[in-house]
């Protein structure tokens, strides 16, 4: 079997269609380790791969005006038990293009493995630029996930940027996610994660709405038990007229796990508004008891409620 | 076996709540009839809600004397989760909201195997279309929206005993008639429904009635019988001030 197979075997087990990675219409990069197994360009998208010693180096530009119908599939892993994976990525969305990414990243027997992930964003003026991750991990928890990127939204730009971690143990997670966003611009980041045992999940995000009429959410969902830790920092700043920001922090604590929140919200400019909302405990008691009423056990009855904030 | 009309599913016998030390419900005593469709009638205050939380075993409530039989059994010390196993579940006055959850899924979690045609036949019952199956079960939705999902996972499940707590209050578009034809539909398949309201209108749905006042059920028997006092002297309130200090703990 190839890397290829065994890597689209490890995404379908986990819940994914590899179909998705066979279509001729569908735009798609998938890496193995350092190894560029599999790449399918269509017209509007710029592709551009290589390899590096620990990782490769990925650039995607969208030509300006291109509405791409179809979302872009980018499949990275890693098979063996240990090793590095670093991906420096760029991603240049012309304006008014829109385009919408789809990443999965599986490392299913991961033992002693870093997936890094270094990105350049730039979403040029009246841009659409989707862009969500999904992580499925093994059950050893030995994985360490450095997804950072920084992200220059333009004039009237949008961003989405949704991340998801629950399929298998977290292990490591540091989450950075930095963004700019000019004038009437559009910044959306949705960071969701499960930790257990030992895991440790840290989530930092911080969105700047540094034009007037820039908009900005910053939203966690985080459920950890056993001694798993969550650390939440996020923060946005208001540094233009009408500029509106919230940052939405949840996170599910239980057994001896710890979380900590950290909303930091700074306004600059008399005619902006930024509110935030942060909530750590146990699950709701209202939801719970209604579970429990339709004559659900417990346990099933809180994996339904944090599955459901994880988005699964 | 076979069940006779007069058969008891749920009997409280001289049940006593109390909560931070105020007793709220004060010997409760009454007979529900296994098909039939039973109203306890109430002001605001009066024990109505947390008689219906006693009943489900939701937390915060706790049983100071008293028998709950259902079937036969005792359930006061059985938890909430048990108690819906057996049979008995309630429609919350103020649902919850379930970031992530479907419709769908939601309206399945009472069935052993959730059943897509008992699905459609349970949001076509509160008159919500089949769009509604994908949608969330969270903010989305407007409150009277989420009440009717409400009543259509109680009715998705074929309960024994299905308590509804106010199922009128806050639902738009959706008339007592149309509550009326609900209860009717669960009735016909078995259920037994207890009807807790503060709304004269929902008798009409009832074969039997209760009026309780104060923590205590003072009159049970024909539902206009009921409907009558409580017109006549619970609305205006006979004793304003009882109720509303027991209300002061409910609203806790």
């Amino acid at each position: 079997m190839s890397d290829f197979d065994l890597l689209m075997a490890a995404y379908e087990a986990s819940g994914g269609d590899p179909e998705l990675f066979s279509s001729s219409t569908v735009a798609r990069l998938v890496v193995s380790g350092n190894e560029i197994i599999g790449a399918n360009q269509i017209p509007g998208i710029e592709m551009f791969a290589e390899q590096l010693p620990d990782g490769v180096r990925v650039r995607l530009a969208v030509a300006p005006d291109t509405q791409v119908a179809l979302p872009v599939h980018l499949c990275f892993g890693m098979l063996p038990e240990r090793g590095m994976q670093r991906i420096v990525a760029t991603f240049e969305i012309g304006a008014r293009a829109s385009v919408e990414f789809v990443a999965h990243c599986t490392f299913p027997n991961a033992i002693e493995v870093e997936h890094l992930m270094e990105g350049e964003i730039h979403v040029g003026a009246g841009a659409t630029m989707r862009y969500s991750e999904t992580h499925y991990h093994g059950e050893h928890g030995g994985v360490f996930v450095h997804p950072k990127a920084r992200v220059i939204v333009d004039e009237g730009g949008r961003y989405y940027s949704g991340f998801s971690l629950s399929h298998g143990r977290a292990g490591k997670l540091d989450f950075d996610y930095e963004i700019d966003v000019a004038r009437n611009g559009l910044a959306e980041l949705d960071a969701k994660a499960l930790g257990w045992a030992d895991d440790e999940i840290i989530v930092r995000e911080t969105i700047r709405l540094n034009g007037e009429g820039a908009r900005g959410l910053a939203k966690s969902r985080i459920a950890v038990r056993d001694r798993a830790r969550s650390q939440v920092f996020g923060t946005t700043e208001g540094n233009a007229p009408m500029a509106r920001g919230h940052i939405d922090c949840v996170e599910i604590v239980r057994d001896q796990a710890i979380a900590h929140a950290v909303p930091v919200v700074r306004v600059s400019d008399p005619q902006a508004q930024v509110t935030h909302e942060a909530a750590i405990g146990t699950v709701d008691k209202k939801e719970l008891e209604t579970l429990l009423a339709r004559g659900l056990d417990e346990e099933r009855a809180v994996d339904i409620i944090v599955r459901g904030m994880l988005g699964d | 076996m076979t069940h006779t009309e007069n058969e008891r599913i749920l009997e409280i016998r001289d049940l006593w709540v109390s909560r931070e030390g105020h007793e709220i419900l004060r010997g409760v005593s009454l007979a529900v009839a296994r098909g039939s469709v039973h109203v306890v009638l109430g002001l605001n205050g009066s024990g109505k809600s947390t008689l219906a939380h006693v009943l489900m075993g939701a937390g915060g409530y706790a049983a100071t004397a008293g028998q709950i039989l259902f079937e036969g059994r005792d359930i006061a010390s059985l938890p909430i989760n048990e108690r819906g196993k057996a049979g008995i579940t309630l429609a919350w006055q103020e649902p919850a909201r379930f970031e992530g959850l479907t419709v769908e899924r939601y309206l399945g979690l009472g069935q052993p195997e959730p059943d897509p045609a008992r699905l459609a036949e349970a949001l076509e019952a509160v008159s919500l279309d089949a769009s509604y199956r994908t949608r969330f079960v969270d903010e989305g939705l407007s409150g009277g929206e989420r009440k009717r999902v409400e009543l259509a996972a109680v009715y998705a499940m074929r309960p024994k005993l299905a308590i509804l707590d106010e199922p009128d209050s806050g639902i738009d578009r959706f008339t007592v008639s149309d509550i009326a034809r609900l209860i009717h539909r669960m009735a016909e398949e078995g259920t037994t429904v207890l009807l807790i309201s503060h709304s004269d209108e929902v008798v009409e749905i009832a074969n039997r009635a209760s009026l309780i006042c104060g923590g205590r059920i003072i009159q049970t028997g024909d539902p206009q019988t009921i409907c009558s006092r409580y017109i006549q002297f619970c609305n205006p309130c006979e004793n304003p001030d009882l109720v509303e200090r027991e209300g002061a703990y409910e609203r806790l």
